[in-house]
């Protein structure tokens, strides 16, 4: 008898839980004074700033839509991978994504993402970088709403080092140098941060990968420089044991153990070293990345995420609304205040939640922001990358005496990615 | 009496009746099987037939609209590659040493299962752990336990504390060789267990009594017997290790040319969305297994069958 009666309990409930299921269903599509369902894919972010702002924003529509995050992992490459294979199977359960500046080119021409016109396009881009709306655009048109940028500064130990280096020549005899810590981190593993460092040291020495979708420049002579920086390195006292797979955080943790006097690297590091190595943030200095050619001032990185409506979205009205709140001033303030990312806006430079974050050093970012060098924006970015990232790696491949050979690869290599030709 | 027995009549009677209940049988047969294979149509045939269909077409998705039918430069353009080469040769190369090692420690684990006298059944579980083990999570913690900051292994004794194990093309192949041969012994060890239960054990005692030492016996008693179940092991394993992907992906990514055909297979097909190409290295990859297969189904001149345990 119990057991009946179980079962016919159980029964109940799984009816119930049907009914309730195909009534959601037909309440989502039929009933439209309710709020709008709007699913946001974007990187995870360990301070809860996505959390966050999805939240307000949800609020502040006063019931027009909801906003759920779909959370990438934190891993660039495999955030990219997910996305596409949703977007090249027109997957409509999309609505807002969170685009890494890279991707741009790539996700426009697809027509996977919305084109942002009129008075939400000058919203969104007001008192931002022009060079960070540059990676939100392609082709002259505007694709995404910036949400937070990235560069990358140096950091060094005041009590190893009395002045900052200028460039990275007087850098790499300055750490070959020193009895301790003579090391410099940076970013060599291959994947997309070695691309970032590679860019930065191209772009510093005075010349580009590509200086258009489809057109390789990368001149000779400044292109060798910049290699010829990455073998000295490489192949030198200056470089920690393992430098050829080194990424953003193993970086921090090799200088937060005191292995390294100097490192490359976003401004999150400031902030863990503080909470993870009180010793070393003592003595934690920072200074503009460093010049290639001591005549130029350099180009720093520059990363970040934008927030585009995706072409396959049943919802593209209220997405511009929900992307155009996610990537607001209120927003940005809150991503510098939980996670330390850097606003897109240039007008926030001044105010005190972003010098509370960067004490110090508020102006040094705005500056480097400002002169930053963008990575190239092509439709062909991944082949792009995949092809400087299989020509350079490891980096001590690299001879600083003799980098023609290795020119003449990462050169050949280029054309054909920007072609989409040859295997990668 | 014979001579006026018609000589053929009575056969093309029962002919027809033989064959009418044989095409029945046949037909109850078929459509037993049917299910079967529309599935297998459905999920093996109808993929490689879209892989090699995909394979003389220039697709990518990033450009939806370009592209046409482009014949077979999609394969040439990998066969002229140097990069396909060198992954060929990484993915023998990992194929080979770790089936070899795989094959010597499978066939005394066997030996060890098959010869237990006590808590049969407790070692052979515990020795198929790590096979139940997913690839990645293995993958991951010989990674960590390899890595110069979070690991344990450069801390033992005659293993210098700054050896960076990913750092180099060869003790990158080192570890990933050690993980697969970590997770699949088991597997080779319960195919080679199938074969050691068949033998009759009377011939062991038959050489015993002949004064044949341990050795003699394994030698000429075991191997033999068991050459079935080991092709099969070996069959089975090598086409798997061919295949290999989750150790290395997790553990190098590819780089510093520790890259197989398959993380090649995925860079063009799920990294840069180039379908035709990326089709054309999946297929040249099943051919490679086919052949693998064929080399050993004909070459080695066994019937698989035969290595089905009794």
């Amino acid at each position: 008898m119990k057991s009946s009666w179980a079962a016919r309990s159980l029964i109940c409930v799984a009816v119930a839980a049907l009914a309730a299921t195909v009534l959601a269903a037909c309440g989502g599509s039929s009933d439209s004074s309710g709020p709008r369902d709007l699913t946001f894919f974007v990187a995870i972010q360990p301070g809860g700033t996505i959390e966050e702002v999805s939240k307000r924003c949800s609020e502040e529509s006063k019931g027009k839509y909801t906003i759920t995050p779909e959370f990438l992992p934190t891993d660039a490459s495999q955030q990219r991978e997910q996305l596409v294979r949703r977007l090249g199977a027109e997957d409509s359960s999309i609505d807002i994504v969170g685009m890494d500046v890279i991707w741009t080119g790539e996700f426009a021409n697809a027509g996977w993402v919305e084109e942002w016109t009129g008075a939400e396009k000058k919203a969104v881009t007001e008192k931002v970088f022009p060079n960070v709306v540059e990676t939100a655009s392609y082709e002259g048109k505007l694709y995404a709403a910036p949400f937070n940028t990235n560069t990358q500064l140096l950091w060094y130990r005041k009590d190893l080092v009395k002045t900052p280096p200028k460039t990275w020549d007087q850098m790499i005899e300055e750490a070959e140098g020193l009895k301790e810590a003579g090391s410099i981190q940076v970013q060599a593993n291959r994947y997309e941060g070695y691309m970032v460092l590679v860019n930065a040291l191209i772009d510093s020495a005075g010349t580009e990968i590509l200086s258009g979708p489809e057109e390789v420049d990368l001149e000779q002579g400044p292109t060798e420089k910049a290699l010829a920086v990455i073998g000295k390195l490489a192949n030198g006292g200056a470089a920690p044991p393992s430098l050829s797979t080194s990424d953003e955080d193993s970086a921090r943790l090799g200088f937060e153990a005191g292995e390294s006097a100097f490192m490359t690297n976003y401004t999150f590091a400031y902030a863990s070293a503080e909470a993870e190595a009180p010793d070393i943030f003592k003595n934690m200095g920072f200074a503009r990345f460093p010049r290639v050619v001591a005549s130029k001032p350099s180009k720093p990185p520059l990363g970040g995420f934008n927030l585009a409506v995706s072409a396959f979205s049943d919802n593209k009205d209220v997405a511009f609304e929900a992307a155009e709140c996610l990537a607001n001033k209120e927003s940005q303030k809150t991503a510098v205040e939980l996670d330390g990312l850097p606003p897109s806006r240039s007008d926030l430079y001044t105010d005190k939640t972003v010098t509370g974050a960067y004490p110090g050093f508020a102006q040094l970012v705005k500056e480097s922001i400002e002169e930053s060098g963008p990575r190239p924006t092509t439709p062909a970015y991944q082949d792009v990358t995949l092809a400087v990232q299989r020509a350079l790696h490891p980096p001590d491949k690299i001879d600083p005496n003799d980098t023609e050979s290795v020119y003449d690869e990462l050169k050949s290599l280029v054309e054909d990615a920007v072609k989409r030709e040859g295997l990668l | 009496m014979s001579v006026n027995v018609p000589a053929n009549p009575a056969p093309p009677k029962a002919a027809p009746k033989a064959s009418s209940r044989t095409r029945s049988e046949r037909k109850l047969a078929w459509m037993l099987c049917a299910p079967a294979v529309l599935a297998m149509l459905l999920v093996t045939a109808y993929p490689i037939a879209y892989a090699v269909v995909l394979s003389v077409q220039d697709v990518d998705l990033r450009f939806p609209g370009e592209g046409g039918f482009v014949g077979l430069s999609n394969y040439s353009t990998v066969l002229t590659s140097s990069l396909w080469w060198t992954d060929v040769f990484n993915t023998v190369f990992i194929m080979v040493i770790s089936v070899a090692i795989e094959l010597v420690l499978g066939m005394a684990i066997a030996m060890v299962m098959y010869r237990a006298i006590f808590g049969r059944g407790v070692v052979r579980t515990s020795v198929l752990i790590p096979y139940g083990i997913i690839t990645v999570v293995a993958a991951f913690a010989w990674q960590f336990a390899f890595s110069p900051e979070t690991g344990f292994v450069n801390n033992l004794p005659l293993i210098s504390d700054e050896m960076d194990w990913f750092g180099g093309r060869f003790s990158s192949f080192a570890v990933i060789i050690l993980a697969e041969v970590w997770k699949t012994t088991p597997f080779m060890a319960l195919l080679l267990l199938a074969g050691l239960v068949t033998i009759d054990d009377q011939l062991y005692e038959a050489a015993r009594v002949d004064g044949a030492t341990a050795w003699q016996r394994f030698t000429r008693i075991t191997l033999p017997l068991m050459k079935p179940a080991i092709l099969v092991a070996l069959l089975f394993r090598t086409l798997d290790a061919f295949r290999v992907f989750d150790t290395i992906f997790v553990m190098t990514r590819g780089a510093l040319d520790t890259e197989s055909v398959s993380i090649l297979g995925y860079n063009q097909l799920i990294s840069r969305l180039n379908l035709g190409l990326g089709s054309a290295v999946s297929v040249l990859i099943f051919l490679c297994v086919f052949l693998i297969a064929f080399v050993f189904v004909k070459g080695f001149g066994t019937k698989l069958e035969e290595g089905r345990p009794s």
